[in-house]
């Protein structure tokens, strides 16, 4: 709270839950003190609209007592917990605490569910069906949101059941990429190949690669330029796993197809990046999600029962 | 309108009044005495009726295909919902709603009928007072034995006594308390970890708060609880009418009353039929005195309309003084209609109605109701692209619900575009109750629909094809 107020307004909203408790004791106090005259009929002999009256129909006094204990348990609430404008309570309770301690207990709770995967090949537990029902979810939760819920991506976001990868495709290296997160960086390299013609040659000559429609005569011219790039993507074109190039030669266009989109990226570059999950999630997760996503492009060994 | 006015009959004075009062009263404890006949066996009836529903119902086994489950079971923790037959998600909501409607308006019905019935019958206040007023008796005695032990100084027998009866008390609390969470947590299970002694945290928690709470309502409460907390006490007087049926005492037959012999002639006495034995006070679990006419704390239970017909046969009276009628009825107003015709009035028919046309609602919707649910979601991450072979796609999370205990298979389809089909694999099985995203993807050629958005359909059905649903959802084209 005291991020967005100032310390006066903790104070005040202290002072009135303070006050609204001491109000109720007194008005306890004086209600129980209080004696009304009450007459034979046991009417308070309030008469009004000409022939109402009111019955005199006392309270119980253990209800009373009731209430004092609802007063003095909220001042022991208060002193326990926070309530009181920015008093943080005599038992340090938060709800951030609170989640992490659920997220740690369900953890443990789960732990020897994950030690049967933990304990077998990535290959082998993508065979098996209930290992692949926890990792569908915690696809879903985790990975969904860029690669899409079918994990087939989109613009920017590489496709991961299609067997092309940036980064190498062995779980091993998958893990990786879940654990540490990737960095793909494109610099631009306009002034690498050349003028902007030679851009749109270099850009015909990687469409010619993969047999992609092209100018032929602008690939020949663009051959020659495509030095510049095959630092990163190879002479022959067909990336560098080490160093997370795409391969040019293939059928995948992560960021879209066609000249214009390799001049744009050839002239503004790009930077692509997977944010690393360890710490998010646990390693028996990470193994279990890598398996997972390696089962999306590769046919798993059959588990053993 | 000659009758708006309700006498307030006025309480004898008794002794010297008191001049002054707190606005706080003292509990008195009541004391009310055993009754036998005809509404006390009725009251026993219910009694037996609920509770054996009550604490019979968590045991009673259902076989499955996957074998035995508790029948009733509200499982909270994987929130599905077994009603024997019946497995119910959360989104099946509605028939709780349903439930929750007919229940207010039975209990509209019912006290527009007969008053506070439901109070004095099957209400788990009442009952459980009744039950444990039954263990009281049975261990301190009956009204004027345990009104002595109570006035007595402290003894080694009275020790025992109380300890015994506080020790069974509790005993029933605890097992009503282990019940109901029995209703939550499969009960069997629940008996064996509790005999392990590692029940869940919250389950002794419930255990005991329903337990602490049954104990304390039913022990000590008592009419308490229908005098002071029952919001129910508070409105139903907008329910009743004069020809509601309610526990009242007839004045016209029975005043002046005044203690008589047994062969003594009453009307040359110039007395009425009530002897004044206050019998009828001294039944009554709210320790009001009926005589003086409707009073709100009644929960017609009728004590005193057994207990008087007792008095009334000793004596040799015809019975009846203290009887289940109406006000008109005893106004003599309706002495030429039928009982019939005085029930039979718009109000209770129109409730009826209503409560007869709900009923069947929801018994044919839920005979109905096909065992399967889809949400369909549109990706949150690609709105929609092109792949290989010139097709735009869309993805889709389809949320396939399960209600059956069977795994079932579905069969996916989508319709509503020219060219439009499932790239994906479009046979999913589902585990029984179980529910399950599945991500789908959905292709048409490309350019063969506008830019825009289109309505498309999904269609869902299980392979043995007794479930089949559709749903809509639309399918967008980029500029
Ligand atoms: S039980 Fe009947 S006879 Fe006895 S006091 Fe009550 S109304 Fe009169
Ligand atoms: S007045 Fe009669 S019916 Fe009403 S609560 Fe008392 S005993 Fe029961």
């Amino acid at each position: 709270m005291s991020d967005f107020t100032g310390n006066f307004w903790s104070v005040y909203v202290a002072g009135i839950t303070l006050a609204g408790i001491i109000g109720c004791l007194v008005l306890l106090w004086l209600t129980a003190r209080k004696k009304v005259a009450s007459t034979t009929d046991n009417t308070t002999g309030h008469v009004w609209d000409e022939d109402l009256t009111e019955m005199n129909n006392p309270m119980p006094r253990w209800w009373m007592w009731l209430f004092v204990l609802t007063v003095i348990f909220s001042l022991l609430y208060l002193v326990a917990y926070p309530g009181l404008g920015t008093y943080q309570g005599k038992l340090d309770w938060s709800s951030k605490s609170e989640y992490e301690k659920e997220v740690k207990r369900a953890n443990e709770a789960l732990a020897p569910l994950y030690a049967q995967f933990t304990a077998r090949k990535a290959e082998e537990v993508a065979g098996d069906p209930q290992a692949m029902a926890i990792g569908e979810r915690l696809f879903m939760n985790n990975c969904a949101q860029c690669h899409g819920s079918d994990a087939r991506g989109s613009k920017g976001f590489p496709n991961l059941a299609d067997g092309d990868w940036l980064h190498g495709g062995s779980p091993a290296k998958i893990a990786e990429s879940i654990k540490a997160g990737r960095v793909g960086v494109m610099p631009p390299m306009a002034a690498a190949v050349g003028g902007s013609d030679d851009v749109k040659n270099v850009a015909h000559y990687v469409l010619s690669l993969s047999n992609s429609p092209h100018d032929s005569l602008r690939a020949q011219l663009g051959k020659s330029k495509f030095g510049a790039c095959a630092a990163c993507h190879g002479a022959d074109g067909k990336g560098n796993a080490a160093l997370g190039a795409p391969n040019l030669a293939d059928d995948t266009w992560l960021h879209g197809w066609g000249e214009q989109a390799i001049v744009n990226i050839v002239t503004s570059g790009k930077t692509n990046s997977m944010p690393a999950q360890e710490g998010k999630l646990t390693d028996a997760q990470i193994h279990v999600l890598a398996s997972y996503v390696w089962g999306l492009s590769n046919k798993p060994a059959q588990a053993k029962p | 309108m000659s009758q708006k006015v309700i006498p307030i009959q006025p309480i004898p004075p008794s002794g010297e009044p008191p001049q002054t009062q707190s606005l706080y009263e003292a509990q008195k404890k009541i004391y009310p005495r055993s009754v036998s006949g005809l509404f006390a066996r009725w009251r026993w009836v219910f009694v037996w009726l609920t509770q054996l529903v009550f604490y019979g119902l968590p045991w009673l086994p259902w076989a499955t295909e996957a074998g035995a489950r508790q029948a009733v079971l509200f499982d909270l923790a994987a929130r599905r919902f077994y009603l024997f037959g019946y497995v119910l998600y959360p989104q099946d909501f509605i028939y709780l709603t349903a439930l929750l409607v007919i229940s207010a308006l039975s209990l509209f019905l019912f006290t527009a009928v007969a008053g506070r019935l439901w109070c004095g019958f099957t209400c788990p206040q009442t009952v459980y007072t009744e039950i444990f007023l039954w263990i009281e008796r049975k261990v301190e005695g009956d009204r004027q034995r345990r009104m002595k032990l109570d006035a007595g100084g402290f003894s080694a027998a009275k020790l025992g006594k109380k300890s015994l009866k506080h020790f069974l008390w509790i005993a029933l609390a605890l097992w009503t308390g282990f019940t109901f969470v029995g209703y939550f947590t499969p009960v069997r299970e629940l008996g064996s970890e509790m005999l392990a002694g590692r029940m869940g945290s919250w389950e002794v928690f419930w255990v005991l708060f329903y337990g602490f709470a049954t104990y304390g309502n039913a022990g000590f409460l008592r009419e308490q609880v229908c005098k002071y907390m029952c919001p129910y006490a508070r409105f139903q007087a907008a329910m009743f009418d004069k020809d509601t049926l309610i526990v009242s005492y007839d004045a016209g037959r029975g005043e002046p009353r005044g203690s008589r012999g047994r062969q003594a002639d009453f009307a040359a006495q110039g007395l009425g039929s009530c002897v004044d034995c206050t019998l009828c006070v001294q039944v009554c679990p709210t320790g009001i005195d009926i005589r003086q006419g409707l009073q709100y704390e009644c929960i017609s239970c009728a004590a005193c309309v057994d207990v008087c017909d007792s008095v009334m046969d000793k004596m040799n009276y015809p019975r009846g003084l203290i009887r289940f009628t109406t006000q008109n009825a005893l106004n003599g107003q309706g002495a030429g209609r039928d009982v019939l015709r005085t029930i039979l009035r718009p109000r209770v028919l129109v409730y009826t109605t209503i409560l007869a046309a709900l009923s069947l609602g929801l018994a044919i919707h839920l005979a109905t109701r096909t065992p399967l649910k889809v949400d369909v979601i549109r990706d949150r991450a690609a709105l929609s692209r092109i792949v290989a072979g010139g097709k735009l796609e869309n993805v889709y999370r389809l949320q396939l619900m399960n209600a059956t205990e069977e795994t079932q298979h579905y069969r996916i389809g989508a319709e509503g575009l020219a060219g439009l089909e499932l790239a994906s694999d479009g046979e999913v099985s589902i585990g029984p109750a179980e529910a399950r995203w599945v991500a789908v993807r959905v292709q048409i050629p490309y350019g063969s629909a506008a830019p825009g958005s289109h309505t498309i359909h999904f269609t869902v059905e299980s392979r043995g094809g007794d479930a089949h649903v559709r749903e809509k959802s639309v399918f967008l084209v980029p500029r």
